[in-house]
């Protein structure tokens, strides 16, 4: 079986997840840029499917697409967007801005041309078999606490949420 | 061509097999398979809620109405295409076809025999419920689109009620899953997880079924029974079905998300809640109904037993066909129903010739897993005629209280003792 994992397939989605990216900052519409990450978390569900991590693709979708950007457009439903309009979209900080790009550029570079011998491009490995097994292992045998905690986390922000959204418990 | 014919020798789905004209041509078959299914559901639904109304229902257009679905269609193409002023054209345009689109990518996975998919995830189950999410996003980009109340009232309630019962579906799917995993044979067969994989794979997890000779509805009876229990009533609201069709309630919202919806846009919405309705069934079935398996596959094993089940699709078609010829006969005789009566002939006529065709061994042979998966799901399909016929609308907080204080609850808890159930 050829592997899916073509060059053509890997430009086109980056190329997406890219473009529909820098949609989400420009547009004016936030219901838009909603829409325009939904085209981002998708692209990014389709390299994940790439790198044969079908499981972490499939949550990916359950997960953001179909939970935190029906919650992210239900909010903004609520909200005037017209107001929004009028407001400013970008912050004219050029100088923090300027320093932020050439930070993350600088980190780009260091990962390029450290990372050749760290992570070898012409090794393939088809782990496809065994990769929900493999994250099962991993949550629930291998860092069983660090889960535990990270859940109890949540809980207690779930908990937090609605201590402070109601009034009367 | 070699290729293309050498497939029909494997036992693979053709996504597996990489055979890619295969994979087209089951596509396509899928399609209009559906569609036709759609078209039949609009005129079943309309009668059989008549019926249990004691209404006729359609009866003008063709024999007994049989030609209403594609005089509605034909209505739909012709009408007038309305975007409201203010509405945001790209977003309007895009949400039908969103809803569309997410609503049959979930047949790709959907297993109608054991080499009858377009192709098998092993992350199958997960695929399906991720991509059924995303209907969600087209009715929210509907209501949005408008521009208008009703239209974003009814998208609201659609998206918090689709979030809060997407929960409990999960629990019960999980449980299924988790079914797979312990392989004692029987209904009482409390198996040990021992070497046994789980899988996310339609097609694997109806295997699993044949090899513990058990549906998962009956296994840790009544376990599965509860998980199909949730996952049943959850599918309803996840598809806006009465008695949970809050986001299109009438009588509130007038026509909810897809008020502003006219002609194809809005036959588009139409097709695409019953292609989901369908989907979801088909879940229930390859999940807790073995799938494309008979009736007693190892009860009443042997050719004998075989022989004599690969005759019930015929067998259906022709009950299907007596009856057309019957009300054909039972029709008055008088010159104005000459053509009415000619066509319901030739309709039973046509119905009994498939059923001759699905005699033919070879056919009788292959038609099996599919007739058995279809029929299935067509109870399905019944029964959520029979709930809209049947149960009064909820109100939306009776909704909401359902979902998250009974629903999720009772699937976390079903979950909790399947494990435990499992493991002992």
């Amino acid at each position: 079986m050829n592997p899916v994992a073509t060059p053509f397939f890997f430009y086109a989605l980056s190329g997406v997840a890219v473009l529909s990216a820098i949609a989400v900052i420009m547009r004016r519409n936030p219901v838009h840029s909603a829409i325009a990450l939904i085209f981002t978390l998708l692209s990014l569900a389709g390299l994940y499917l790439m790198l044969y991590a079908p499981f972490v693709a499939g949550v990916q979708i359950i997960l953001y697409v179909g939970g935190i950007v029906v919650l992210f457009l239900f909010v903004i439903m609520l909200i005037n967007i017209d107001r929004m309009e009028r407001e400013y979209q970008f912050n004219k900080q050029w100088l923090v801005g300027l320093v932020a790009a050439a930070v993350l550029g600088a980190l780009f570079v260091a990962v390029y041309v450290k990372g050749q011998s760290i992570f070898p491009h012409n090794a393939v490995r088809f782990p496809e078999e065994l990769n929900t097994q493999q994250v099962g292992k991993m949550l629930y045998v291998d860092y069983l606490l660090p889960f535990e905690i990270a859940s109890l986390l949540l809980l207690v922000a779930i908990v937090g949420a609605v201590v402070m959204a109601k009034k009367r418990i | 061509m070699n290729d293309f014919l050498n497939y029909l020798n494997s036992n693979l789905t053709p996504g597996q097999a990489g055979a890619y004209l295969w994979v087209v041509i089951y596509i396509l078959i899928i399609f209009a398979a559906v569609s036709a299914a759609v078209i039949a559901m609009n005129w079943l639904e309309r009668k059989i809620l008549a019926h249990m109304q004691v209404r006729l229902g359609p009866m003008r257009v063709g024999p007994h109405g049989l030609l209403q679905p594609f005089a509605d269609a034909l209505k739909l193409l012709l009408k007038e295409d309305i975007i409201p002023e203010g509405a945001d054209k790209l977003v309007f345009w895009m949400a039908p076809v969103v809803v569309v689109i997410t609503a049959f990518t979930t047949y790709i996975v959907i297993p109608f025999g054991p080499t009858h998919a377009v192709t098998d995830m092993n992350i199958g189950i997960l695929f399906m419920l991720g991509v059924a999410s995303l209907g969600t996003l087209g009715i929210i980009m509907a209501g949005w689109a408008s521009n208008s109340h009703y239209p974003l009232l009814g998208s609201l309630r659609s998206s918090a009620q689709m979030v809060s019962y997407e929960v409990a579906m999960g629990m019960a799917v999980v449980s299924a899953v988790l079914m797979t995993s312990l392989s004692g044979t029987g209904p009482y067969g409390i198996g040990s997880a021992s070497g046994a994989v789980g899988t996310l794979s339609m097609i694997e997890i109806v295997k699993a079924q044949a090899d513990q000779h058990v549906w998962f509805v009956f296994k840790f009876f009544p376990l599965g029974f509860a998980a199909f229990g949730i996952f049943a009533i959850a599918m309803v609201a996840e598809t806006n079905r009465a008695p949970f069709d809050l986001p299109e309630a009438e009588s509130e919202l007038t026509a909810g998300f897809h008020t502003e919806y006219s002609g194809f846009r809005w036959s588009l919405f139409f097709l695409a809640e019953y292609a989901a309705m369908i989907a979801v069934s088909a879940i229930a079935v390859a999940l807790w109904l073995g799938g494309w398996l008979r009736p007693f596959p190892h009860w009443l094993s042997g050719d004998a037993w075989d022989t004599a089940f690969s005759f019930f699709p015929a067998l259906t078609f022709f009950i299907l066909a007596g009856m057309t010829l019957r009300t054909t006969i039972r029709m008055p005789k008088h010159p104005y129903f000459k053509i009415q009566k000619t066509g319901l002939g030739v309709f039973g006529l046509a119905l009994g010739g498939i059923g001759l065709v699905l005699l033919v061994p070879p056919v009788r042979d292959r038609i099996q897993d599919i007739y058995w998966f279809s029929i299935k799901v067509a109870a399905f399909m019944y029964l959520y005629i029979w709930y809209r016929g049947t149960f009064p609308r909820y109100r939306f907080d009776q909704l909401m209280k359902l979902g998250w204080k009974f629903m999720i609850p009772a699937g976390i808890g079903v979950l909790i003792v399947t494990a435990l159930v499992g493991v002992l």
